[in-house]
């Protein structure tokens, strides 16, 4: 039997959040961590989490799992919970909506900040702007983050300023656009960057890195943004 | 994008590099002195004053505390900036923060003239 302590809220009814014990019987399966929700939802259909693509591709299940944050649908329980004990929180940091549902506006005010589209001032070419082969693989490790929160709500940069500090997400994103050779913004975008709180509240303790689920390092991508500005500066 | 006066340059990049800056000083800075004290075959007052004589020695000891100073503001001020916000106490945090930073000042500029006053007053 899989021992499930789960984070319940509902604030029509609750006062106060509060932990809620489940039991469920895996019939030794190594469930992902999203399909012992399913199977707990059929038991109790108050318990309220977000889900799409149950594949790691859409970032709608991030959640703290064990003390961890991750995405449910891709993390196991043989990792989540190799004592038999599955905790699952909402992401910290965020307002909780209910149980395991977050208020993610804060995150994606950060993202918009950073204008996440290409910005080209030069006349469009009749088929297409084109890169070589080396220009594309600057975007590695940057275009395939899928905005999960996993990232920024594992940074207490963020925790205590989510107002100004832009976050992991949203710097690994704002270096994907000052990295590709189509975009022309590039000195714009530095300086919308250079005060004390948007770039410069990170402190390199790289929480972002342990947590994403995608593998991706947001410190080497802000880094970058760093050495950019010194370059631009000095 | 976001204003903020009471930093110690009003710049995040050049905050960043004053930080790097002041750390690289206080760590030759301490090397400096506590390779002296170790280092030196009869270290006593007469040592001691005779290195503080020199005008370089003089120098380098207030730039050391200068590094202090903008180090520990920089420092500091991002501590108060992330515990004291209205995000999390509401109005009253300006209040406090704005305080906290004067206290901050006043101590930085008491310790620069102390400094000064014992680096040349000897």
């Amino acid at each position: 039997m899989l021992k499930v302590s789960i984070y319940r809220y509902n604030p029509e009814t609750d006062s106060a959040p509060y932990m809620q014990d489940y039991e469920l019987d895996t019939q030794g399966k190594d469930l992902m961590v999203l399909d012992v929700l399913e199977l707990l939802k059929a038991q109790d259909p108050s318990l309220a989490f977000r889900r799409s693509c149950r594949e790691g591709v859409c970032g709608s299940d991030g959640m703290n799992i064990s003390g961890k944050n991750g995405l449910a649908c891709i993390m196991p329980i043989s990792q989540a919970a190799p004592k038999g004990k599955l905790v699952l929180r909402p992401l910290p940091g965020l307002p909780v909506i209910r149980d395991l549902v977050v208020d993610m506006e804060q995150f994606y005010t950060q993202y918009k900040k950073i204008e996440p589209y290409l910005q080209n001032s030069t006349p469009a070419p009749a088929i297409e702007r084109l890169q070589s082969p080396e220009e594309r693989e600057k975007l590695d490790g940057l275009y395939e983050c899928i905005l999960c929160a996993c990232c920024s709500t594992a940074c207490p940069s963020f925790w205590w300023n989510p107002d100004k500090f832009i976050g992991p997400a949203g710097l690994l994103q704002a270096y994907r656009f000052l990295a590709d050779s189509r975009d022309t913004a590039t000195d714009e975008r530095l300086g919308k960057l250079d005060d004390p709180f948007s770039v410069f509240r990170c402190h390199g303790i790289q929480n972002c890195v342990n947590v994403c689920p995608k593998g991706l390092n947001p410190t080497r991508a802000i880094g970058h943004i760093r050495n950019m500005l010194i370059t631009r500066a000095v | 994008m976001v204003k903020a006066v009471t930093g110690f340059g009003r710049s995040g990049l050049y905050d960043w590099f004053i930080q790097r800056v002041s750390a690289v000083v206080l760590v030759a800075y301490t090397l400096f002195i506590v390779g002296f004290i170790f280092l030196s075959k009869d270290f006593g007052y007469a040592s001691w004053s005779a290195l503080f004589e020199q005008r370089w020695v003089r120098v380098f000891s207030l730039i050391a505390l200068i590094s202090t100073i903008a180090h520990a503001w920089i420092g500091l001020w991002s501590v108060v900036t992330d515990y004291l916000t209205n995000r999390m106490m509401g109005g009253k945090a300006t209040v406090l923060r704005i305080l906290v930073e004067v206290l901050l000042g006043a101590v930085a500029v008491f310790y620069a003239v102390w400094g000064i006053e014992i680096l040349w007053g000897v």
